[in-house]
């Protein structure tokens, strides 16, 4: 089964839009080429997690081997690796493309062209992909193949005249797919079945019963098992165990030839062992010419992760520890709150994976988890010379020892039904975006801005979904740092500052997320016994106060004997309710007046 | 004055009588209406049965006062009321002269049966007079009128040595101005005790219904918490201060009864969804009995006591219990004997705290309590307080 010929091998990803259906286009074309029992069938099998089945999103890389007996009466061998298709994991979409040679971009028939399709097909064609494009869901009345073959055309610059329509979810145009999959996509290049090994170690994760599986794609020579393989980033040697492909149910087999992508372990202890993008060769016969490479990803948004119950720190490290096994690009270290006790300051890809890691956190380890505002990277100039990175506003220098601040820049794309330009626009500039482009496709808008990455942190998606009610797509990128007048505004509750709530900020955004911040505490702080002033400040100078006033009347008019039980049990349950609460000062903060104070949304 | 001596927080008497004319829209009290005439012998038949399994529970004591509740106990017969006051004291030794409660309706039917209730041992009564103008005592739910009210307040007068009522304020609508006026009037016909209680909307009563309908447009905080200051003050100025959070006596003249439940002591009750509280084997044991009246009737008939629950306190419930009942009296707590309930002293940075804000302050070395303006926020200050 692996001595397929070149010619007859199709490597290729799929690239969409989130919801545009690319998860349920892969479910068909296993169904198709009957990779799968039908009883084995489930809904978006390549979105093994739970969570991705939920949200419809594909966070890990994940291959499939169809086998395909083509019109032409000659079988086919094509691999699928189906991508991430967020932002986030930008840099797990790229090297799942470099690992072959064509793509499937499908494009929602009635949505048309998204942020993310953009992004998305821009790195395909990045990697030299041949691209066949695919119109899904022409089975919806609202599907208008004309007018999006137009805008793929006039916004990507793609031919769309040989779009395939189909219908993921009918099965309507599958069979077409995957013809156009084995005429219309290049066979893998090159390929010397006897040349040394070369492979490319496109991705690797960890498994409970095989320890750490590496996926892989072959260029040159065999991969079998019994090798002992050389990992040339590393520089650490290792035989091979297994030897196999994913059908999508993982099949051992005998060798990996030029132009395959399968599995292998070989004893390797952790993911973090291994290398997304190095090279594989025969340990003792090495290919001259290594593959390039991949620069690691690097964590660009920051926050505090607390447990609720200071009890569940340690489960809290051994759970991340555990999901830091396949996701090298999470990242953490322990960190001390006033406000929040013992947690870990985590690094991120962006807020969709900030999200799902804590997500997962909380749901398959059962955490109770409080999240502090998302902060980006900052870097500080100081007066000394040096540069240092900043990861937690809390542990900003003194100021007079800070000489610039520089902070992260983005690209964003936009594009939006023209009805809500106007709101995007002013929401940008708002957040001190410089516009870029600005053009039209039919009734759709598309507009770039460059824009500071932490004001996208702090709730620019959630306006941006809000005032377009969804309609509206977005994507980023980063694009450098420029220097910013940061500051870092403190929060004080009862004089006391709390030091989970300080942010940096730009001066002149300052003021109004002081108010806001400080007009949420009052909502979120119950009464107390005595009043409670919450200010904002920068420095020592208070930009922003408000008074939540003191208690008037709590005190049950009657109580006797019968009734002594019930309200036990009631000041049992204020007991427990304050073991939740963080004190500051004289100041008790329930720790649910944290979460939504934090939460990015307002 | 209340002497130290009379701080001992006694073994009282509660017995529930739970049937009523009608339910009132305010009331959660286990009451019952039967429009079939209830056979008060076979009741009364059943008290004195629980009360000897009560009493085989609780061994010899001497009774500091019984309380007759409800309900309406003044829908009883007098010698209803005779037969349970005598089983009471065929079961405990009862000293002449304690005080003996009964709560009554001041309604003229009910009036016509005072002689006979003090013929049988009741001394003092407490009448759900409630308001003292028609039209809240129509929206109260109260089947009497002002007249009739201060007809039996009179005839209560002359018949027991101490009397009592009740007043409910911060009723919806109601001015500071109304309620001042109407309370200096109440005291004008007050003997030596009244129980002031704020309007709450209680669990699965029908207010409650009105008001998650909007129907009810109860006082705010800012506005409840003023009537509440300016009964303190009306009271005070007519030598009724209050001794607990809703209730005023001149001094003296407190409810022995009542005293038992905020000091902490030992209760024992009887009758249809009665709550006791006493010593046994060592530890403070809670009971709690049937609340459908002819259950219990057939529960007491088989096994002679109604008792469907109950369950040993633990020290630290007993500790928060103290706090909660003892920190609503004037006169405070022990804090020795809290020590002694839950093993552990109170929080002195707590205390500090508090006492910092004005809501607590110590009563020599050994007492603290709650100063008015923490009375009016106690529940806060007992959850601060009782914190481990």
């Amino acid at each position: 089964m692996t001595n397929t010929p070149l010619s007859h091998i199709r490597n290729f990803s799929i690239v969409a839009h989130i919801d545009h259906g690319k998860s349920t286009l892969a479910d068909r074309l296993i169904q198709m080429t009957g990779s799968l029992a039908d009883r084995e069938m489930k809904d978006q099998i390549l979105d093994s997690m739970d969570i991705e089945r939920e949200r419809g999103i594909t966070i890990k890389a994940q291959t499939v081997r169809l086998e395909y007996d083509a019109r032409n009466g000659e079988h086919y061998v094509l691999n699928l690796i189906d991508t991430p298709g967020h932002v986030d994991f930008a840099y797990e979409v790229s090297r799942s493309l470099s690992a072959c040679e064509g793509s499937l971009l499908v494009v929602d028939a009635s949505q048309g062209v998204e942020a993310q399709t953009l992004a998305n097909v821009y790195q395909a064609i990045d990697n030299d992909h041949e691209i066949v494009t695919v119109l899904n869901k022409v089975d919806l009345p609202a599907a208008d193949t004309e007018r999006v073959k137009e805008q793929i055309e006039e916004v990507i610059g793609l031919d769309a005249s040989d779009a395939i329509p189909i219908s993921a979810k009918t099965g309507v145009g599958i069979d077409d797919v995957l013809e156009a999959i084995v005429t219309r996509l290049p066979a893998p290049e090159g390929g010397d079945r006897e040349a040394p090994l070369k492979a490319l170690l496109v991705d690797s994760w960890y498994d409970a019963y095989l320890g750490v599986i590496v996926l892989v794609r072959v260029i040159d020579g065999k991969l079998k098992k019994g090798q002992t393989i050389r990992m040339m980033g590393t520089d650490a040697k290792y035989p091979v165990d297994r030897v196999g492909v994913m059908t999508p149910k993982m099949v051992m087999v005998d060798e990996l030839g030029p132009g395959e992508i399968g599995f292998i372990t070989a004893s390797i202890k952790e993911v973090a062992d291994t290398r997304v993008g190095d090279t594989i060769t025969e340990d003792k016969r090495q290919t001259t010419s290594p593959l390039p490479g991949f620069k690691p990803a690097q964590p660009v948004v920051f926050c505090g992760l607390f447990p609720v119950d200071a009890a569940d720190f340690e489960d809290l490290r051994a759970a991340m520890g555990k999901l830091r096994l396949n996701d090298a690009s999470f990242s953490f270290e322990m960190e001390t709150s006033a406000a929040l006790g013992f947690g870990f300051r985590c690094g991120f890809l962006g807020l969709l994976h900030l999200e799902i890691i804590q997500e997962r956190l909380e749901r398959e380890f059962n955490l109770d988890l409080i999240a502090t505002a998302p902060s980006v990277v900052y870097r500080m100039n100081l007066t000394s010379g040096d540069q240092v990175e900043l990861h937690n506003p809390a542990d900003m220098p003194d100021i007079v020892r800070i000489d610039t601040i520089e902070e992260p820049w983005i690209k964003a794309t936009i594009l939006t039904p023209d009805d809500y330009l106007g709101p995007i626009l002013k929401l940008c500039q708002d957040r001190r975006g410089i516009q870029t482009d600005l053009s039209y496709v039919g009734k759709r808008a598309m507009v770039t801005y460059e824009l500071p990455l932490n004001e996208v942190v702090f709730d620019f998606y959630d306006r941006l979904k809000s005032i377009t009610k969804g309609y509206a797509s977005f994507d980023y990128q980063i694009i450098g740092y420029r220097e910013g007048d940061l500051v870092k505004m403190s929060v004080l509750v009862n004089e006391e500052p709390v030091d989970a709530l300080s942010m940096l900020v730009h001066r002149q955004a300052a003021e109004k997320r002081g108010r806001a911040m400080c007009e949420k505490l009052k909502e979120l702080i119950p009464r107390h016994m005595f009043k409670i002033p919450i200010q904002a400040a920068i420095g020592g100078k208070v930009v922003a106060r408000e008074t939540i006033s003191a208690m008037r009347k709590d005190v049950t008019a009657k109580c006797y004997g019968g009734d002594v039980t019930r309200k036990r049990k009631l000041l049992e349950k204020q007991k427990e309710g304050k073991k939740r609460m963080r004190q500051f000062g004289k100041v008790e903060i329930p720790q649910e007046a944290f979460i939504q104070a934090l939460k990015m949304s307002d | 004055m209340i002497t130290p001596l009379d701080r001992t927080p006694g073994f009282g008497i509660y017995l529930h009588w739970p049937f009523c004319a009608a339910k009132c829209p305010y009331c959660d009290f286990n009451s019952h209406v039967r429009h079939q005439p209830v056979d008060q012998e076979r009741f009364a038949a059943a008290f004195e049965r629980e009360l000897a399994t009560m009493r085989a529970r609780t061994g010899p004591r001497t009774v500091t006062s019984i309380f007759l509740g409800g309900g309406t106990p003044s829908l009883m017969e007098p010698r209803t009321v005779e037969a349970l006051l005598d089983a009471v004291a065929s079961n405990w030794s009862v000293p002449d002269g304690i005080e003996v409660t009964l709560e009554a309706n001041p309604s003229s039917v009910e009036a016509d049966r005072f002689r006979g209730y003090r013929a049988a041992g009741v001394n003092r009564v407490s009448l759900g007079v409630q308001a003292l103008n028609d039209r809240d005592l129509k929206f109260l739910g109260r089947l009497h009128n002002v007249e009739e009210a201060l007809k039996a307040i009179g005839l209560a007068r002359e018949t027991f040595p101490r009397l009592s009522f009740d007043l409910i304020y911060a009723r919806p609508g109601q001015s500071e101005e109304a309620w001042a006026e109407e309370l200096r009037q109440a005291i004008g016909h007050a003997a030596d005790h009244l129980s002031l209680y704020q309007l709450t909307i209680e669990e699965g009563t029908r207010f409650q219904l009105l008001h998650a309908a909007g129907k009810l447009d109860m006082p705010d905080g800012d506005h409840a918490a003023r009537l509440y200051e300016i009964t303190q003050e009306v009271t005070a100025a007519h030598g009724l201060p209050a001794y607990e959070i809703s209730n005023h006596a001149r001094p003296g003249a407190e409810s022995r009864h009542n005293l038992v439940y905020w000091r902490y002591g030992e209760y024992v009750g009887v009758g249809p969804g009665a709550h006791g509280r006493f010593i046994e084997n060592g530890r403070r044991h809670v009971t709690f009995t049937e609340k459908m009246p002819e259950t219990w009737l057939e529960r007491v008939e088989t096994k002679g006591h109604g008792v469907i629950g109950g369950e040993v306190l633990t020290h630290d419930e007993e500790a928060d219990e103290f706090l909660l009942m003892g920190l609503r009296l004037v006169e405070g707590i022990d804090l020795p004997r809290y020590e002694a309930l839950s093993g552990r002293a109170l929080s002195n940075s707590r205390i500090a705290v508090l006492q910092e804000e004005g809501l607590v302050e110590p009563i020599g070395n050994t007492r603290l309590r709650a100063t008015p303006q923490g009375m009016i926020v106690l529940d806060a200050v007992v959850a601060d307080l009782a914190r481990e």
